[in-house]
């Protein structure tokens, strides 16, 4: 093993004690400071880039060809820990051309901002992948009331995601072809 | 009356009114401010008699100085207004002050012309450069108190600055030795 | 009794008096928002940049670069200040509470009347220098008056009757009177060397000390010792960092004015930045020549207003640039510790000072030996 030499540290020079020589040092470090590039970000102008896994405010989303995708089948509020979530289920009317082979939908959908937590686990439990945390970070209201998200508005935030399962028109397809699941 | 006269009325007023409050102020803290208020006035007659380097020298080293101390003092004992053993230092104030308003009546009295030396008896000054005789040049300038300090008056400014090395040396010498005794 | 002649002059001096304190209080103003821009600046960000007026903001590039420095903050943070709520916590002493902020501030304004700012030349070619009033004793003066100034962060302190403030006025004591000792000593060997017999200046005028530097090299070139010790108390009597033991917001929350708010605090942070500015330009008379243009040349303006007019601009050139010294200074170095500071007052500084004195004393006395 290697044997430890215990390093004397040499006694500072007369230039040393009185400081000045490291005084100015900084001084010079905090000057070049002055022109280099700022790193504030002029907030409400310019926004942070969100990252793609961002968990921000739940919303709901509608599939490529403009459709409901949740079927109010409960499961995101029965998981969500702080019960944010409450659903009102409803039936999709019989003679809707569009999603004829889908018999639920919410008839309404509220997801309190003010108890949600941005776990994600609906997000996680939804079988549709009809409710999506995105980039929206920034919520504000002036009461409880408003702070409370319907479905209309969190169809506003959600809009469209480009997803490619057309699920319904699988579905559609099979059972055309006489192939129901 | 010009305005001169308004002032010199007007600081009078204060040095004097200071001082007789901060006599009677009950609060240490309240009597060291009007104490200030009394150097400062005084400080300013030196000014209204065109003595300007005095005047600064009262502000500087009473005003700036000694009673910061004072200050200090007061504030790190935390004297109460009902600090100390009232009833023999009331005495004794009583007595100082007796003593030196007696003193004053007497002055007073001699030079309002009771006494040997009348007003009339006395001269205004001149200020001037010129040297008469042994005597010092008289004036407020900067120069001639430098010049009268370490010519004629050598041996008082030796003697004063003597007394004060001795008393700091004494000081000096007290404070390590309550030191030295509170660590063995 | 009073005849116009006389109240005229008086009503002249009371205006030229008004404008000065304008003057002051701006350039102090300014120092606080020039604080946040160069601090913002050294660490990486942009400072305010935000506050604008309805008008003025709205010229096409003139409005967006003033609102880019900032230069309206001064104006919101003011009417913030005038408009907050006046708190009076109840355990304080009622009278010197609301005392200290004006003890603070007077001394910080009255110090203001001997400095000398420029010159102005009459049709005879003679000059005048620009001041409120032309004192013998002028250093003198400063030094005296700006002593005072400690009473306002020991009253503050005391009056507030609780611990924080209470340490604060405590060391703001101490320490003002531990570095006024070697102030004084470090102008000594200054006005030792200016008035050198023959010559014409005399005493302890600011005049003479800036005259004698035209033409000739800056005192700063010629006593650097006395400038560095002089400059050191200088940070110390303005309570600047590194020496800010009255305030030190890490130890003591915010040290003498820890109870105080609104107005009052106002008061307190503007007399801070009017005894920098004051400093500054006292620093720039004694080592760094006054209105004089550079070291070892004549001032290339011409002896005239233009000149004087230049003249001045160039005074306060060399004080702005101290006022940033000021601030480079503390966003550069940590605080030192209250007994590193004592120890560096009592025991570097002072002897330091007495020697660069007995230095001095000999060096002129040798020099001003009559030829044998």
């Amino acid at each position: 093993m290697a044997k430890t030499v215990v390093l004397q540290r040499k006694p500072l020079s007369l230039s040393e004690r009185t400081y000045l020589p490291q005084i100015v040092t900084g001084l010079k470090t905090t000057f070049s400071n002055m022109f280099k590039e700022k790193v504030t970000l002029q907030y409400p102008e310019e926004k942070p880039s969100i990252p793609k896994n961002f968990r921000g405010v739940p919303t709901l989303v509608k599939d490529p060809n403009g459709r409901e995708k949740c079927v109010s089948c409960q499961l995101c509020e029965f998981v969500c820990p702080p019960k944010a979530i409450r659903i009102t289920p409803g039936s999709v009317p019989e003679d809707e051309e569009d999603r004829e082979h889908v018999e639920k939908a919410p008839q309404e959908f509220e997801i309190n901002m003010l108890r949600c937590i941005y776990c994600g686990y609906c997000q996680e439990v939804c079988p549709e992948e009809a409710i999506f945390l995105q980039d929206e970070y920034s919520t504000s209201g002036y009461s409880r009331e408003e702070m409370i998200n319907n479905k209309a508005k969190l169809y506003e935030l959600g809009g469209t995601l480009p997803d490619q399962h057309y699920k319904w028109d699988k579905k559609k397809i099979a059972e055309e072809e006489g192939n129901a699941h | 009356m010009n305005i001169v006269d308004l002032l010199f009325y007007f600081f009078a007023t204060l040095s004097v009114g200071g001082g007789v409050l901060m006599v009677a102020s009950r609060h240490p803290v309240s009597a060291a401010m009007f104490m200030i208020i009394s150097l400062v006035s005084v400080a300013a007659l030196f000014v209204l008699l065109e003595a300007f380097f005095l005047a600064i020298l009262q502000v500087l080293v009473y005003g700036g100085a000694v009673m910061v101390l004072f200050l200090f003092i007061i504030m790190l004992l935390d004297v109460g207004p009902e600090g100390g053993k009232v009833s023999r230092i009331k005495m004794l104030s009583g007595l100082a002050g007796c003593l030196s308003v007696g003193i004053l009546i007497i002055l007073l009295l001699q030079f309002s012309g009771i006494g040997e030396a009348s007003l009339e008896n006395w001269q205004p000054i001149q200020d001037s450069e010129e040297v008469v005789g042994d005597s010092l040049i008289f004036s407020t300038s900067l120069k001639n108190f430098g010049y009268g300090l370490f010519t004629k008056y050598m041996l008082p400014i030796q003697v004063a600055g003597f007394l004060l090395l001795a008393a700091m040396v004494g000081v000096i010498v007290l404070s390590k030795n309550a030191n030295m005794e509170k660590e063995n | 009794m009073f005849d116009l002649e006389m109240l005229l002059m008086l009503g002249l001096k009371v205006l030229f008096a008004l404008l000065m304190i304008g003057a002051v209080m701006t350039m102090a103003g300014y120092s606080v928002l020039a604080e946040r821009k160069v601090s913002a600046w050294m660490q990486g960000r942009v400072g305010p940049n935000r506050t604008v007026l309805p008008l003025v903001g709205s010229i096409p590039i003139v409005g967006k670069f003033m609102k880019g420095l900032g230069i309206f903050q001064p104006l919101a943070d003011g009417l913030k200040f005038l408009f907050k709520e006046e708190m009076i916590p109840g355990h304080v002493n009622k009278f010197y509470y609301n005392l200290a902020p004006i003890v603070a501030l007077v001394p910080a304004l009255t110090t203001m009347t001997v400095l000398p700012f420029g010159e102005f030349f009459t049709e005879n070619g003679e000059s005048i220098p620009l001041m409120l009033a032309n004192l013998e004793v002028g250093i003198l003066f400063v030094l005296a008056v700006s002593s005072l100034g400690v009473y306002g962060i020991v009253l503050a302190g005391w009056s507030s009757n609780s611990k924080y403030p209470f340490l604060g006025g405590i060391r703001s004591s101490a320490q003002m009177i531990s570095y006024e000792l070697a102030m004084g000593l470090s102008l000594l060997p200054v006005f030792l060397w200016v008035s050198v017999p023959g010559t014409g200046a005399m005493g302890l005028s600011l005049v003479d000390i800036v005259n004698s530097q035209s033409q000739s090299p800056w005192l700063l070139f010629v006593q650097p010792l006395s400038a560095l010790i002089f400059l050191i108390a200088l940070f110390a009597e303005t309570n600047r960092l590194p020496f800010d033991m009255p305030e030190s917001e890490t130890d003591l929350v915010g040290g003498f004015h820890t109870e105080y708010g609104g107005f009052k605090f106002g008061i307190f942070f503007v007399a801070e930045y009017a005894h920098i500015v004051v400093g500054s330009a006292i620093f720039t008379i004694v080592f760094l020549g006054g209105w004089h243009f550079l070291p070892w040349m004549s001032d290339p303006w011409p002896a005239t207003w233009i000149g004087s007019l230049i003249g001045v601009g160039w005074f306060l050139a060399k004080t702005i640039f101290l006022i940033f010294f000021f601030i480079w200074i503390r966003w550069t170095l940590p605080r030192f510790r209250y007994d590193q500071v004592m120890n560096l007052g009592w025991t570097k500084l002072l002897p330091l000072a007495l020697l660069n004195l007995i230095f001095y004393v000999l060096l002129v006395t040798w020099l001003d030996q009559p030829p044998a």
